[in-house]
């Protein structure tokens, strides 16, 4: 049982490297590098919530916080110090760190669902609100200035470590963005092949149960949650250094509801569905920016309604499930599904 | 003394306008437990529909009194009818379809009234106290705000309806049985909470310029509010209403209007961490 749990393990992660490898030379000619890097970020952004929403049963109304503050931080520190891989590791640890205190704060405090969604849209609120207001001179973290609405223009955007004149742009910082998904996504799987992602899925289909057999939940639930935070704060500075410029926009309460829609889309309780759903929607997205007959809002609303009434489980186990009911041999395994989808995506 | 008069009058003022913004959002949730995240949509809407109205032609009372509150119910009865009728007893799918929605009613707007700020004058001139000026209309919304908590006691409290309503939200199938269908009552919940934040809206129309994306400035506000209010639907709208009021208000007077929002905001936080349950699952328990 052990061997072939290894064998299937390893055998999905050539797979997944292989599948990538071939997305990522092939992507290219189907669309342009430029947008593709957007894309791929908001492929890592939706990963992140569907980590913690879709395997942790954690809704988080607010990953844009996490986002927004890891574009923050880069910025803010690649200002100061004139290079990007030591602003690069603080935007993932210090975004990291803030969301084990919020983490703390709420689960051991034993909120839960729309309590949990209240706490996190309000941290959000407080950023976007106090960010806005940071319009003012007196506002300046070592060099750079906050700069309220109009955001942090000009910081010294990804270089190569150790030469800070090298910079990562374009076809490069494509390539860079694609790569960092893979690992970030193959780190999340091994994270949820291990004893403690399957206890957060324990937890996530029944706390008081995990509880009574002697886990932390608290515990457990905080870390997890800062994890996807770090995701978070990792695709917040990747899109700080794709952009060029940080705005509070970053932290909107329509950031936070995008990424919740792509996860719904994409299918909770996978590992991929967020990522196709991100990726897909930001493009969908983008092609209807370029006519102006029906407006966006209205189109991505109306996705989000027609998913939730008549496709709840998202696209991505739609789709597996019409493959595996059309190969007809798995057809039968239903009752198991959960706990497969939970552990192979 | 001026100052002091002043300072009152605005925080009854701040008290009454979050009264007003929850209450649709109060009715639906503490009835349904549906939270309806296009609230602030439904405000937005109630707003255009006065400023519509008066643009007609219309006495601006009969616009925000009568017209915006029946328009916006009846498109809460369509969005009941079409999606939320499916959703019952799903909470966080609620929550999404009706993000879904508020997002189409953002969109909608924007392709009939285009992407810039309408807005209507204040129909009450403002006096003045001492030294100080106060705007009129906001005694216009505190008294709105106070007959509208009376009338919604009353209509609970004092009203064969009301009694079937409250009775259906604890036990719909005992409602069921003794003959009533709580699928109508549920709709018939929907339509009042829809246009009482219609009405909200089209109150505050005339003190803010109306935007497509207005809305958002209300959901955060009016969600947090019920939340924090807890299980009573009065007695908390009112409880947590006057508690974020008065916190805001104090700091906007002390340090600035945009302090003012975030101590709002952490006392929010502050509260779902002491009393996750919201204020009234400690105090006034079995209030209405």
């Amino acid at each position: 049982m052990g061997g072939s749990a290894t064998r299937s393990a390893a055998r999905e992660v050539i797979l997944t490297l292989v599948v990538a490898a071939i997305l990522i030379a092939a992507m290219p000619l189907l669309i342009g590098t430029y947008t593709l890097t957007v894309l791929v970020i908001y492929g890592m952004l939706g990963l992140s919530l569907g980590l913690i929403w879709g395997f942790g049963g954690i809704l988080c109304f607010g990953q844009a916080a996490f986002f927004g503050l890891g574009a923050y931080i880069y910025a803010i520190s690649a200002v100061n110090i004139g290079e990007s891989t030591l602003p690069m590791i603080l935007a993932v640890l210090l975004t990291a760190g803030f969301a084990l205190l919020l983490g703390a704060m709420m689960f051991y405090g034993r909120l839960t669902d729309v309590y949990l969604g209240v706490i996190t849209l309000v941290v959000t609120l407080i950023l976007f609100k106090f960010i806005n207001s940071t319009a003012g001179p007196q506002y300046v973290i070592g060099e750079a200035r906050l700069g309220g609405f109009n955001g942090i223009p000009g910081f010294q955007t990804l270089n190569v470590p150790g030469d800070p004149g090298a910079y990562i742009w374009g076809d490069a910082l494509y390539y860079v963005c694609a790569v960092a998904l893979v690992i970030v996504f193959l780190l999340v799987t091994w994270l949820l092949r291990s004893s403690f992602g399957r206890i957060a899925v324990g937890i996530r289909e029944n706390e008081t149960r995990m509880a009574l057999m002697g886990y932390d939940v608290a515990a457990r639930k905080t870390v997890l949650f800062a994890i996807g935070a770090a995701i978070a704060g990792l695709a917040g500075a990747l899109f700080a250094s794709w952009a060029e410029i940080v705005t509070p926009t970053l932290f909107s309460l329509g950031q936070s509801a995008e990424i919740i829609i792509w996860c719904i889309v994409g299918g909770l309780g996978t590992r991929l569905g967020p990522v196709v759903g991100a990726a897909g929607l930001a493009y969908l997205e983008f092609v209807l920016g370029q006519q102006s007959m029906i407006d966006n809002t209205l189109i991505m609303g109306l996705v989000l309604v027609i998913f939730v009434l008549f496709l709840p489980r998202g696209l991505v186990p739609a789709i597996a499930s019409l493959w595996q009911g059309s190969v007809g041999a798995f057809g039968r395994r239903r009752p198991v599904r959960r706990m497969r989808r939970a552990r192979h995506g | 003394m001026d100052i002091s008069f002043v300072i009152l009058v605005e925080m009854l003022y701040a008290v009454a306008s979050l009264v007003l913004i929850s209450a649709g959002l109060a009715v639906v949730f503490g009835m349904m437990k549906v939270i309806n995240l296009a609230h602030g949509e439904f405000m937005m809407m109630g707003g255009y529909a006065t400023i519509t109205a008066v643009g007609l032609g219309v006495n601006v009372f009969v616009a925000m009194l009568v017209i915006a509150p029946l328009i916006v119910g009846l498109i809460g009865l369509v969005v009941e009818r079409l999606v939320i009728r499916h959703l019952y007893g799903r909470l966080v799918d609620t929550m999404l379809a009706t993000w879904g929605l508020s997002l189409m009613f953002i969109g909608l707007a924007t392709m009939i009234f285009g992407n810039t700020t309408t807005g209507i004058s204040t129909p009450i001139a403002g006096f003045a106290v001492g030294d100080y000026q106060i705007n009129g209309y906001n005694f216009f919304i505190i008294v709105v705000a106070i007959l509208l908590v009376i009338a919604l006691y009353a209509l609970f409290r004092g009203t064969r309806a009301g009694l079937i309503a409250r009775g259906t939200m604890q036990r719909s199938d005992m409602a069921a049985a003794l003959g009533y269908s709580p699928d109508r009552i549920y709709m018939a919940t929907f339509f009042c909470g829809s246009a009482l934040s219609g009405l909200a809206g089209a109150i505050l129309a005339p003190l803010v310029g109306l935007v497509p994306t207005s809305g958002g400035a209300y959901i955060a506000k009016a969600f947090i509010t019920v939340i924090a209010g807890g299980p009573s639907l009065i007695a908390g709208l009112v409880s947590s209403a006057t508690t974020f009021g008065f916190v805001s208000q104090v700091f906007t007077f002390a340090i600035s209007p945009v302090i003012g929002e975030v101590a709002l905001l952490i006392a929010a936080v502050i509260l779902l961490r002491a009393m996750p349950q919201g204020i009234t699952s400690r105090f006034f328990r079995g209030k209405l």
